[in-house]
């Protein structure tokens, strides 16, 4: 067995456009999916996520480089000779047969005994809690039922990676949130690499061992959950998985991982975590998450003394009470509006323990959160 | 869906015309079993015009020949045209555009036209006047109903039913047979149905492409009302009438089933 369950080594795909140009829809593309991973491909529609899986299935070929399962170079291989299985995104079931027969279809094509394939598909169904529903035709079927048959359908044949192209997109937020969880321990029990292409991001992170943020045709950054929400390497990838305010600024000084930036628009100064490679004088963003900002009294200085540098005044436009916590606007002047999350960890119902509108306060955003960002991608 | 009936006068408006569909054919039926020789007054129920009918060797000559004609047409042009639509549906090349009206052509064309080209195509390459010219005559002018039916079933046709057959270890062949055929074949039977009473009632085209002795039934009964339209014909038209009707209602069911 190889090290690696699906490798993509520097893939070019190359469509021509209907204006008889071409489009680089995946633009050098490299990456590892290891064996067992759950392992997701999220960006907006027109990155090269589902042209990359299409690749993985053998639905189109590269352009350049190459693709190799389990070790193995794909090449032009057919879709049909590859230990690879899809879920379609309109799930793709067979209208014309029942579910046995649409579960079956994969077993049959490997010339399977009767037997075994009653035996197995009745198994199949049961995982996916589809038991009783064999003689059915799909359209008797609600969504959520005809995602389970075409998982089934697809799983049936044992792969070595599954391929699943935004499997829930059809499904209603409900059933898409209990289905996140459903999958996500199915792939723990049967141990198969997962492969997920998706545009919702925090299903990406719900759901991922680890993601590959993409753009256009370009795999922008690779990590777990964490490391990419915590740790993105560029404004897109920030931008793109959960919520953050940006500010506009110039490398000032780099001392070991802490770089000081100056903010133009408010002469002064910040200090904030950064990549090896920025040097000073390059344009950067400047990114904090709404829940890491804190939000102090205007007369109360002394508590966020240690960090003075990383305090911006402002008052408060608007605030909304969402239960949990309360999500602030804050006017910090330029045009620049700061969304900040504060926690409700104090029960209680006085009003006056929350902010409100035209509070003067102060922005403190923490250095060790504040994340200093290559204005381009990485 | 409201269960609403239509209003008075509509229901009348609609038997009116339903009334002026049918009659004529009603009549014409109801005349086959005339003992009268003229199709002018009832005078007594008979069977004997169909007695006449299943005597008369021309008319069963005429007959077999048409249904050779029409299985074998039927037969070669939803084979092509389904190809045709197929391809139109799924590749796009140089030319497209041009091919895909031409290939409409012979819908629109005369039909006089049609088989006139026919014949004098047929005569350039010195082919034999007869049944089997007729027969290609068929298929040409078949070809484009099946591909429009057809075209019209694929429309909205989910690629990726193929896509997944072969994802799960179908070859192109199997992916055919077992998978993209028994999505469109009830389109696929529309075209062949409609391309065999297409076929079945054609005169025009077959005129022109017809030889000495080649006869099918639209000829016979042309050639047979020169002079008068007798008991003979009425008793040959019911049954033509009753054939199409049977079709038709297979073609329902058919289609009933699918959906």
């Amino acid at each position: 067995m190889d090290e690696f369950a699906v490798e993509m080594r520097d893939v070019v795909k190359i469509f021509p456009t209907p204006e008889g140009g071409e489009v680089a829809a995946v633009n050098h593309v490299t990456l590892q999916i290891k064996h067992g991973e759950f392992f997701s491909m999220l960006g907006p529609s027109g990155c090269g996520k589902t042209t990359s899986l299409r690749m993985m299935a053998g639905f189109e070929w590269p352009t350049e480089g190459e693709i190799f399962i389990d070790g193995a170079a794909m090449g032009r291989t057919p879709p049909y000779l590859r230990p690879i299985n899809t879920v379609f995104q309109s799930y793709a079931l067979f209208q014309h047969m029942s579910v046995f027969q649409n579960v079956a279809f994969g077993l049959e094509m490997e010339h399977v005994p009767k037997k075994e394939i009653e035996h197995r598909v009745g198994a199949a169904l049961e995982m996916v809690k589809l038991s009783g529903m064999s003689r059915r035709k799909p359209k008797q079927l609600s969504g959520g039922q005809q995602q389970r048959v075409a998982l089934a359908r697809a799983l049936i044949k044992r792969p070595a990676v599954l391929l699943l192209d935004e499997p829930l997109g059809a499904l209603d937020l409900k059933l898409r949130k209990e289905m996140q969880l459903e999958l996500k321990a199915l792939q723990k029990e049967v141990g198969i690499t997962f492969v997920y292409v998706t545009h919702d991001q925090e299903e990406a992170l719900t759901m991922s061992d680890r993601i590959a943020v993409m753009s256009q045709g370009k795999v922008l950054q690779i990590g777990t959950p964490v490391e990419i929400y915590e740790r993105p390497n560029c404004r897109f990838v920030a931008d793109f998985i959960g919520e953050t305010n940006f500010l506009k600024g110039k490398v000032k000084k780099i001392e070991r991982g802490l770089l000081t930036v100056e903010l133009p628009d408010f002469s002064q100064e910040i200090k904030g975590m950064g990549h090896e490679n920025l040097a000073v004088g390059q344009d950067v963003s400047v990114s904090i998450r709404p829940e890491k900002i804190r939000l102090e009294d205007d007369n109360n200085t002394t508590a966020v003394e240690e960090d003075k540098d990383n305090i911006l005044r402002g008052k408060v436009l608007a605030t909304a009470y969402v239960g949990s916590d309360t999500r602030i606007i804050v006017d910090i002047g330029h045009d620049i509006h700061m969304v900040v999350w504060e926690q409700n960890n104090i029960s209680t119902l006085d009003p006056q323990a929350y902010y409100v509108a035209d509070d003067k306060v102060l922005v403190h955003l923490p250095f060790e959160n504040t994340l200093v960002l290559p204005e381009g991608v990485a | 869906m409201s269960e609403k009936k239509p209003a008075l006068w509509l229901r009348i408006f609609s038997f009116l015309v339903y009334l002026y569909f049918y009659l004529p054919i009603l009549i014409l039926i109801v005349f086959s079993f005339n003992t009268q020789k003229l199709n002018v007054r009832w005078e007594g129920f008979t069977l004997k015009w169909y007695e006449v009918l299943f005597n008369d060797s021309n008319v069963m000559l005429a007959t077999r020949n048409t249904l050779i004609i029409a299985f074998i047409s039927t037969l070669v042009a939803t084979v092509i045209g389904t190809m045709a639509a197929l391809a139109l549906q799924r590749y796009r090349f140089p030319g497209y555009t041009l091919i895909e009206s031409i290939l409409y052509i012979p819908v629109i064309i005369p039909e006089v036209v049609m088989g006139i080209s026919l014949l004098a195509f047929f005569a350039l390459i010195k082919f034999q006047l007869g049944l089997v010219t007729i027969t290609i005559s068929h298929i040409a002018f078949n070809i484009p109903f099946v591909t429009l039916v057809v075209r019209a079933r694929l429309h909205g046709f989910d690629k990726s039913i193929e896509e997944a057959s072969m994802d799960l270890g179908a070859n192109e062949l199997t992916t055919f047979w077992r998978v993209t055929l028994p999505t469109i074949m009830p389109g696929v039977l529309s075209g062949a149905m409609l391309a065999f009473t297409l076929s079945l009632d054609d005169y025009v085209i077959t005129y022109f492409s017809a030889g000495p002795g080649a006869t099918t039934l639209p000829l016979r009964v042309f050639s047979m009302v020169r002079f008068a339209v007798t008991p003979e014909v009425n008793a040959l038209s019911t049954l033509w009438v009753l054939t199409v009707l049977v079709i038709l209602l297979i073609s329902q069911v058919v289609q009933k089933r699918q959906t």
